[in-house]
C-alpha cells in the first residue's frame, strides 16, 4: 500500500506492505540509514526519530501509521550546513564511541530539551532512559546534553 | 523484528471500526501499538487483520466534564503526563503516566491501548483502581460503562467483549480538600514495567480516613485492589502507625507471581512496602508537607 | 609536535553524529538477497529430518538450505586451545547437520528477496527433532550421570588446565593463621554491543573471489581462518572489510557460523547475500562472557600478609567452542591471579566444561575480571577474618614499587614479568579523593539511623597487549603464533600521510589516536595524517583489536613505521643538505644540522624530493613508505584502585551507588579524553555485572533472559557519575610508554561495587552474595543472615 510522509522536509512516498515498520521504510525505501536498529523489543532506542515533533521509536511504528506524518531523522538535523547544538555537543564532549546509539540518542535528547529546556543531570538521565548506550557509560552523553542546553 | 502479514484497515469512525471488528474474526485493534507491535515483531502475535483506530478523531482529547474528566482512548501517556487539567484536578494520572516506559513510549503509547491489553505489570491499572475510574466502551450492541474494579479479570484478560472498543475513560476530580493521591513503583530494571506498583487515593474528613482506594499492579496476574488495607484505614487517622499496620495487609490474599527477577514472596513484600510508601506520600501531600 | 597527550576531538565523529557512517546493515547492493536462519528451539537434540519444500515454494524465496548442503566445508576452527594440555575440541559448522548442543544453533537458512519474506518462509520449514537430556551448569555437567554432549569429551570436560604450584600452595595454606574458603560465581553475561552482528558477501565468479563485509574486530584473522581452515582456498581469494562497527566488547572477534554460511551462499546463489542478526538472535547465537563457578581458598598471617591462594574453577564453554574460548579461563585468568599482590604461592586448577548453553568466549576484560573478582573479594574476606581494614590488607600485600619488573610466584605468568607499577600511589590518590576517615564516621552515624552505607575497594592489575611471540606464541600457551601488529606509513609528495594498520577500530577512535602518534613523531599537523583500517585489501596483516592491544601493540607498530620514515628522511636530507647523516637531527618536522637550525629541510620538502625521485642518494629507492611488524617483548600491566560508595535500602534491598572513584594508571596517555571515555564505559559494564546483568538458562536450556526486556543493560538513570583520575607510570616495554585502557574499568569496578554492598551489609553478618546483587538477593541476605526476622 502507498504511504507518503514528509521526511526531513521532503515529501517521500513508498509502496509497502502494511506490516513494514517505519524504520525499515526510512532505511530501505528512503535510503536514510542513519537511523539504526539495535533491538526487537523497543528497548534500545537506536531507531528514535521525531514523528510530528515527538520522539518515537521507529521500530515500533508501522509505516502506515506514519502515513501523512512529518518525520525528522538524524540526517535532517543540520540546518544551513551547521550541526544542531546537540550534534556539536556530542562531538565536543566525546559523547559517543562506536556511534551506533548516537543518532537515536541525539533525537531523544532533542525531544527532551524541547520539553525541558534546562534539565539538571538527574532529569537528563531520566530523560534518556529509552536509549541504551553500551560504550560511554553515559557520563559524556549527559554532559553533552547539558552543554547543548546551555547553548540552545 | 519482522511482523507476519496482516490485512490493514484504518477506519474513520468508531462505527466503522466496530463493523470491521465484527467482520474479521482474528482482528486486533491497533492504537499506539506499544503493546501489540512488540509481540508482532517477535511473531508472538500474528493477527489476521489490524484495525488502526489512529485516524478516528473522536477518540482523542482530554475534556473537563464538571465533576469528572474524560480522556479519549487514544490519549497518549505523554498527553496525560503533561495535561494541565489533569495535573490540577486529577494529579495521580500524570504521576503514574510519568513512570511508564520511557519518553518515546510515552509519546506513542495510549491509555486505551494499555487498558485493553491489560498487561499485569502496566502502571495505569493501579491508577484506574485507585481512582475508581469508569471505562466507556462501545460495541456493535451499543455503549456501556465498566467500572475499573470490573475491568481486569486475569492475565491479559479484561471484561471487554470481543467486539467492543474502549472509547474513553472517565476519572473523578480529586483536587477537593482532604483528598490525596500517590503512586509508588518498583520497576523491572530491563523492561521498566512494574515488579510492583501501588496507587492510592485517600479522602480525609476531620483528619480521619473517610474513604480510601489502593490499586496494586505488577505483583499478580492482574491489577487488584488491596481491600484489607483499605478496610484497615477507614475511620482511622492517617498517621505512621495506621499506615504501617494497614500496609502489612496489602498483599494478604494476593496471589503474587514469581519469576527469575523477583519471587512471589518478594513481590508480596514489595507490595506491602510500596503501599506504605504511597500512603505516606499521600499523607504528606494531604498535610501539605 | 605536542599532539601526543592532548584531548583532541575525534575525527570519526562527524560521520557518526550525522548518520552518514555506514554500518553493516546500511550496505545495499544491486540484486542483494536476504538470509534468515532457522535456529534450534532445543538445547540438546538430534535432527531426524528437515523438510524445506513448503518454504522453498513461497513466492520471493530464492533458496532454502540445510547443513547437508554444506558438508564440503570444514567445521570452524578453534584457534586457541588451552596451552600445554590435551583439548577435546568441538566446533560448529555453518549449519548443524545432525545435532545441536545449545538453543539458537542454526539448522537451516532461507534466502529471499527481502527479510520479511525470508522470515515468513522460516515458519514453513519442518524439523523433526529428537530432544536429548540437558545440562546447563558447568559443575553439574562434570558429575556422574550428567548428559554427555560430545563423544570426545568425557564428563563434558573440554580440558583440564593448571598453573602454579599445588604442593607449595597446600603448605602455604597450612602455614596460615587464617584460611578462608568460599565458593563464588562469576555469572554469565551477554556482551550486547548496540549493533548486532551481520555479514554481507558477494562472489565474483570471473575471478573466483569473495568480498565479505562483516562486523569483525579482526578482519585479517577472520579471512585467514575462513579461507585456510573452513573453505580450503588461498586467503588471497577473499577480501574482508569491517565497515563502521557498532561496538564489539570481544564478541565480534570470532569467526561465526553465519559468516561462513553467508559467504558460501553468495557463491551458491550467485547473488550478494546479507544476513543481519536480530537482537533475539544476538542473545542466543553471539558469544556470552564469564560463567565461572570458583572455589577459592586464601590463607593469611595475623598481620594480614597473604601466604597462599588456591583456586578451582569450572569454566562454562557452552555447547560448542567459539574461536578462542579455551584460552580465556586458562591463560588470561589463571596467570593473572597474583593481581597487584606479592603472593608467595598460588595454584589454579581449571576445568573447561561443555554445557547446553550458548558459546562463551572473551568479553571485555576476558579472564582478568574473573581473576580480579576472586582476589578482591578474597582480600575483603581476609580483612574481615582478621578484623583489619580492607585498605590495610591491600597495602600490606602490594608489590613494592621498587620490585619491578616483578615475576609472580610459582611461574604462574609463564615467564613474563609485570613491567612497572606503583600500586600505593593509585590507592593513596583514590583515598584522598574519597576522604576515607570522614566516610567511616558518616557510615557509623548512618547505621544508627537504619541507613546502610558501604564502601568497596578494588585494586587491580590488568594485562594488555596480548601479543608477544615469546609468550602467547609458545606452543604451550596455545596459539603457536605471535600476535604482532602491523602498520604502514606512506608520505605522499604533498607531505600528506596515509597510515594503514592491521588494527581495527569499533568505537575506540584509532583514526584519531594513531594520527596523533604519527603527527607527534613526524612533527606534522595532525590533520595531515589519515588512518585507514579494517579492510584486508590495502592494510597490512594484523591481528585486530581486543585485549586493549591497539595502543600498546598497534600503536607501537605505527610509531616504529614513523621512526623508519624519519630514518630514511634523514638519509635523504643528508644528501639534499650535503651533510653527514650523523650530524643531522630530526626535530619539529625538520631535518637539520645539529647546532645550525638554518640548515634544514622540512619533512614535506624531503617527501617531495623522495617522491619525485630525482637526485636520490646512491641506491635509495623513491618514496617515503615504511612498514613495521611489531612483536612486543612483553605485555603491559596497567593498574589502579577503584572505590565505590553505596547505600542499600533496607526495605527493598535496592542498591544505589552514591559515589564512584576510579584512579587508573595506564602508562602514558595518547588522548586523555578518549582514555576517560574508555574508563567510563568500562566502569558501566562492570557495575552492570555487579548489580544488574545475568544471563539465566532454565533447566531445559532455554535462555530466560533472552531479550532486552529481561536482560538489564543499564540505562543512564541506573548508573552514577564517575570521578576519574590518573597516575602515570610509563611502561618500559614500548617506546611510547603506553599500557592500555580499554578494559581497566570493567576489571576494577565489579568487585568494588560488590565489596561496597557487602560492607553496607556488615551489620547483618552477610559474608557473600553472588552477582548480580539484585534487590531481592540483598533483601533476603539482610533478613536471613543477620537475624532481623
Amino acid at each position: 500500500m502507498k504511504v507518503s510522509m514528509k521526511v526531513n522536509g521532503q515529501l517521500r512516498e513508498a509502496d509497502v506492505e502494511p506490516r513494514w515498520l517505519l524504520v525499515h521504510v526510512l532505511r530501505e525505501k528512503f535510503g536514510l540509514t542513519g537511523t539504526n536498529v539495535g533491538c526487537d523489543t523497543t528497548q534500545c532506542g537506536a531507531c528514535t526519530v521525531l514523528m510530528n515533533d515527538m520522539a518515537v521509536k521507529s521500530c515500533n511504528v508501522l509505516a502506515v501509521q506514519a502515513d501523512g506524518a512529518e518525520i525528522i531523522t538524524i540526517e535532517g538535523l543540520k540546518t544551513d550546513g551547521q550541526y544542531h547544538p546537540l550534534q556539536q555537543a556530542f562531538w565536543d564532549e566525546h559523547g559517543l564511541q562506536c556511534g551506533f546509539c548516537t543518532p537515536g540518542m541525539i533525537m531523544a535528547a532533542v525531544d527532551l530539551l524541547k520539553h525541558e529546556a534546562q534539565p539538571n543531570y538527574a532529569q537528563i538521565r531520566h530523560g534518556i532512559e529509552g536509549n541504551l548506550c553500551r560504550c560511554t557509560g553515559y557520563e559524556n552523553i549527559v554532559r553533552a546534553i547539558r552543554q547543548a542546553a546551555d547553548k540552545m | 523484528m519482522y511482523p507476519a502479514p496482516f490485512e490493514y484497515y484504518a477506519p474513520k469512525s468508531v462505527g466503522e471500526a466496530l463493523s470491521l471488528l465484527s467482520q474479521n474474526a482474528d482482528a486486533k485493534i491497533l492504537a499506539g501499538g506499544h503493546s501489540l507491535l512488540p509481540l508482532m515483531k517477535l511473531r508472538l502475535a500474528q493477527p489476521a487483520a489490524l484495525i488502526d483506530i489512529g485516524k478516528i478523531t473522536d477518540l482523542y482529547g482530554i475534556s473537563d466534564m464538571g465533576n469528572t474528566i474524560s480522556l479519549g482512548a487514544l490519549t497518549t501517556h505523554h498527553d496525560v503526563e503533561h495535561s494541565g487539567v489533569l495535573r490540577r484536578e486529577c494529579p495521580l494520572l500524570p504521576e503514574v503516566a510519568s513512570h511508564i516506559g520511557d519518553r518515546q513510549v510515552r509519546n506513542r503509547g495510549t491509555l486505551g491501548g494499555s487498558l485493553a491489553h491489560a498487561d499485569p505489570a502496566a502502571d495505569y491499572p493501579a491508577a484506574m483502581l485507585a481512582l475508581g475510574a469508569h471505562i466507556e466502551v462501545q460495541g456493535t450492541g451499543g455503549k456501556r460503562s465498566i467500572s475499573a474494579d470490573d475491568l481486569f479479570t486475569g492475565l491479559l484478560q479484561t471484561s471487554l467483549n470481543v467486539n467492543e472498543l474502549i472509547v474513553s475513560v472517565r476519572v473523578p476530580k480529586t483536587n477537593a480538600k482532604g483528598q490525596s493521591v500517590a503512586y509508588a513503583k518498583f520497576p523491572h530494571p530491563a523492561s521498566r514495567y512494574a515488579i510492583a506498583g501501588v496507587a492510592v487515593w485517600v479522602k480525609l474528613e476531620n483528619d480521619q480516613v473517610s474513604d480510601v482506594r489502593v490499586g496494586v499492579t505488577g505483583a499478580a496476574d492482574h491489577a487488584q485492589r488491596a481491600k484489607k488495607t483499605e478496610d484497615a484505614l477507614k475511620g482511622k487517622a492517617l498517621n505512621n502507625d495506621a499506615i504501617a499496620a494497614a500496609a502489612k495487609l496489602a498483599a494478604d490474599g494476593l496471589k503474587t507471581l514469581g519469576d527469575v527477577y523477583a519471587s512471589a514472596d518478594y513481590r508480596a513484600h514489595l507490595v506491602n512496602t510500596l503501599t506504605a510508601q504511597a500512603l505516606s506520600a499521600a499523607q504528606a501531600r494531604a498535610h501539605g508537607m | 609536535m605536542g599532539v601526543l597527550g592532548q584531548s583532541i576531538k575525534r575525527r570519526e565523529d562527524p560521520r557518526l553524529i550525522t548518520g552518514e557512517a555506514k554500518y553493516l546493515d546500511d550496505l545495499q547492493m544491486a540484486g542483494m538477497a536476504h538470509a534468515a536462519i532457522l535456529r534450534s528451539p532445543f538445547a540438546h537434540a538430534k535432527i531426524k529430518s528437515i523438510k524445506t519444500e513448503r518454504a522453498a515454494a513461497l513466492p520471493g524465496v530464492i533458496g532454502v538450505f540445510t547443513g547437508k548442503d554444506f558438508m564440503e566445508l570444514n567445521p570452524l576452527p578453534c584457534a586457541w586451545a588451552a596451552g600445554g594440555v590435551e583439548n577435546h575440541l568441538n566446533t560448529p559448522r555453518c549449519l548443524e547437520p545432525d545435532r545441536v548442543t545449545h538453543t539458537g544453533m542454526g539448522v537451516a537458512v532461507v534466502v529471499a528477496q527481502d527479510r520479511y519474506t525470508a522470515e515468513d518462509a522460516l515458519a514453513l520449514i519442518e524439523v523433526d527433532w529428537e530432544p536429548l537430556p540437558v545440562v546447563t551448569n558447568a559443575k553439574k555437567a562434570t558429575e556422574a550421570g550428567a548428559p554427555q554432549l560430545h563423544e570426545n569429551a568425557p564428563k563434558n570436560i573440554e580440558c583440564e588446565w593448571q598453573c602454579g604450584d599445588a604442593a607449595a600452595t597446600d603448605a602455604a595454606l597450612k602455614s596460615a593463621d587464617v584460611v578462608i574458603k568460599q565458593q563464588i560465581i562469576n555469572q554469565r553475561l551477554i556482551p550486547t554491543a548496540m549493533e548486532p552482528r551481520g555479514c554481507v558477501a558477494r562472489y565474483d565468479s570471473a575471478a573466483d573471489e569473495y568480498t565479505v563485509w562483516a562486523t569483525a574486530q579482526a578482519p585479517h584473522v577472520m579471512r585467514l581462518i575462513t579461507t585456510a581452515f573452513v573453505f580450503g582456498i588461498p586467503e588471497t581469494k577473499m577480501r574482508v572489510i569491517s565497515p563502521q562497527v557498532g561496538g564489539g566488547f570481544g564478541a565480534k572477534i570470532y569467526l561465526y557460523p553465519e559468516y561462513v554460511l553467508v559467504i558460501a551462499l553468495s557463491k551458491k546463489i550467485g547473488r550478494a547475500v546479507k544476513w543481519m542478526e536480530t537482537r533475539r538472535e544476538n542473545y542466543v547465537a553471539t558469544t556470552h562472557g564469564r560463567d565461572h563457578i570458583t572455589e577459592v581458598e586464601i590463607g593469611a598471617k595475623k598481620d594480614g600478609s597473604i601466604t597462599g591462594l588456591r583456586v578451582h574453577t569450572y569454566a562454562n564453554m557452552g555447547g560448542i567452542l567459539s574461536t578462542i574460548a579455551p584460552g580465556i579461563p586458562t591463560t588470561l585468568y589463571g596467570r593473572l591471579l597474583s593481581g597487584p599482590y606479592k603472593i608467595p604461592h598460588i595454584y589454579c586448577h581449571v576445568l573447561n566444561v561443555y554445557t547446553n548453553t550458548g558459546m562463551v568466549d572473551a568479553y571485555r576484560g576476558a579472564g582478568r575480571p574473573e581473576a580480579t573478582y576472586v582476589l578482591e573479594r578474597a582480600m575483603d574476606w581476609v580483612a574481615d577474618a582478621l578484623g583489619m581494614d580492607p585498605v590495610q590488607v591491600r597495602r600490606k600485600n602490594f608489590i613494592p614499587s621498587n620490585e619491578f619488573p616483578y615475576t609472580p610466584a610459582d611461574n604462574i605468568l609463564a615467564g613474563l614479568a609485570y613491567d612497572s607499577g606503583d600500586y600505593t600511589k593509585t590507592l593513596d590518590k583514590a583515598l584522598a579523593m574519597l576522604d576515607y576517615k570522614d566516610f567511616r564516621e558518616e557510615q557509623a552515624a548512618a547505621r544508627k539511623q537504619g541507613k546502610y552505607l558501604g564502601v568497596g575497594f578494588s585494586s587491580y592489575i590488568e594485562l594488555c597487549g596480548v601479543a608477544p611471540s615469546a609468550w602467547i606464541g609458545l606452543p604451550n600457551q596455545g596459539w603457536g603464533a605471535g600476535l604482532w601488529e602491523s602498520a604502514n606509513i606512506r608520505m605522499h609528495l604533498t607531505g600528506k600521510v596515509v597510515v594503514t594498520t592491521g588494527s581495527q577500530s569499533h568505537g575506540q577512535g584509532h583514526e584519531t589516536t594513531m594520527a596523533q602518534i604519527v603527527a607527534d613523531q613526524l612533527g606534522i599537523p595532525v590533520d595531515d595524517v589519515i588512518v585507514q583500517h579494517s579492510d584486508t585489501l590495502g592494510t597490512p596483516f594484523g591481528y585486530g583489536s581486543y585485549g586493549s592491544r591497539s595502543g600498546a601493540v598497534g600503536g607501537i607498530a605505527v610509531y616504529r613505521a614513523a621512526e623508519r620514515i624519519k630514518e630514511k628522511a634523514k638519509r635523504l636530507a643528508a644528501h639534499m643538505l650535503e651533510a653527514n647523516v650523523q650530524d643531522l637531527i630530526y626535530e619539529d618536522g625538520k631535518v637539520m644540522v645539529k647546532g645550525v637550525p638554518a640548515k634544514a629541510k622540512t619533512i614535506q620538502e624531503i617527501a617531495l624530493q623522495s617522491a619525485v625521485g630525482y637526485s636520490l642518494p646512491q641506491g635509495m629507492e623513491p618514496f617515503l613508505d615504511e612498514t613495521s611488524y611489531y612483536d612486543p617483548p612483553n605485555c603491559t600491566y596497567p593498574f589502579g584502585t577503584h572505590i565505590c560508595i553505596v547505600e542499600v535500602d533496607a526495605q527493598t534491598g535496592k542498591t544505589k551507588i552514591l559515589r564512584y572513584i576510579a584512579v587508573d594508571d595506564v602508562g602514558n596517555v595518547i588522548n586523555p579524553m578518549i582514555v576517560d571515555g574508555q574508563v567510563h564505559g568500562g566502569i558501566a559494564q562492570g557495575v552492570a555485572q555487579a548489580l544488574y546483568e545475568g544471563a539465566v538458562y532454565d533447566d531445559n536450556g532455554q535462555l530466560v533472559s533472552g531479550s532486552l526486556m529481561d536482560y538489564a543493560v543499564p540505562t543512564a538513570a541506573m548508573l552514577p557519575s564517575y570521578e576519574t583520575a590518573r597516575t602515570v607510570t610509563p611502561s618500559p616495554v614500548n617506546p611510547l610508554g603506553v599500557k592500555g585502557a580499554g578494559e581497566t574499568g570493567t576489571i576494577a569496578s565489579t568487585p568494588a561495587v560488590v565489596n561496597a554492598v557487602m560492607d553496607a551489609l556488615k551489620p547483618f553478618g552477610v559474608k557473600h552474595i553472588d552477582m548480580p546483587l539484585t534487590p531481592e538477593k540483598v533483601w533476603r541476605a539482610m533478613h536471613t543472615n543477620g537475624g532481623m526476622s
